[in-house]
């Protein structure tokens, strides 16, 4: 399984900025190892984020996303204490979903 | 010692944790790519990669402002952000001419959310990043280029 992501979702003047940092090899399927085999594609290919069970942006990635990838957008509302959930699936079909709380 | 013998054996014993897994419902392709536009991710050019997103040709707008360094010394990790001005903007999707595909990340805002998002990508070499967004049926696109001296891709 992989590791948590991190989540930082701050609430100022209406809005909500939220930045995440998963954890993940985002591996091209390009490249290959020291014996000369391609190292099998395995990246995030979509991701969710919930706002109290409101999607708040769902977004598709291909490979050419950095290892641990970085997200950071902002929504209208949200208060603090509310809940921010962030899901993702990769092309291997595992998932990770990973909640905070609005500060 | 019997070499094919033992490829076959290899090869078997690959197929068979595969097809368990499978079969205990621990992998699901058909679901992760249910919603995934595999033509827009595959597209090797840069009209293809439009047309799969059912883009066409948009139109440049100076509304849409692309936020990424001039000069990016390590490929592997270009900071891009888009920002649209355009109302209702739905849409924003992130394009690489140079990489060996195009389309990087495409996001979907619903109404509420603000068309301002960060990412991180990979660069393989000097190129245009290009940030198409859809609003109101629409579609604009805005570009920056990059010029990276140290490529993301191999290395």
């Amino acid at each position: 399984m992989a590791s948590p992501m991190r989540i930082r979702a701050a609430s100022k003047d209406g809005v909500t900025e939220v930045r995440v940092l998963m954890s993940h090899p985002m591996e091209t399927g390009q490249r290959k190892n020291a014996a000369g085999e391609v190292i099998p594609a395995h990246f995030i290919t979509e991701l969710t984020a919930k706002h109290n069970d409101k999607v708040v942006l769902s977004a598709e990635f291909g490979p050419s996303v950095s290892t641990n990838p970085y997200l950071a957008f902002k929504f209208n509302g949200g208060a603090k204490g509310d809940k921010m959930v962030v899901t993702w699936v990769d092309n291997k079909g595992e998932s990770r979903t990973d909640e905070v709380q609005i500060s | 010692m019997d070499n094919q013998r033992r490829d076959a054996l290899k090869a078997g014993g690959g197929l068979g944790v595969f097809g368990l897994l499978a079969a205990a419902g621990l992998i699901k392709p058909e679901m992760a790519f249910a919603a995934w536009n595999k033509d827009a991710f595959d597209a090797k050019t840069m009209d293809a990669a439009l047309a799969a997103i059912g883009a066409g040709k948009p139109a440049d707008s100076a509304d849409v402002q692309i936020t990424a360094p001039d000069i990016a010394e390590n490929g592997a990790v270009v900071p891009v952000g888009v920002v649209s001005n355009i109302a209702n903007t739905e849409y924003v999707a992130i394009m690489i001419e140079k990489n060996p595909a195009m389309l990087a990340a495409s996001f979907t805002i619903p109404a509420g959310t603000l068309a301002d998002v960060q990412t991180r990508v990979k660069m393989g070499q000097t190129s245009d990043v290009f940030a198409v967004v859809k609003a109101g049926g629409k579609f604009y696109v805005a570009k920056k280029e990059v010029k990276v001296t140290l490529g993301g891709c191999g290395g």
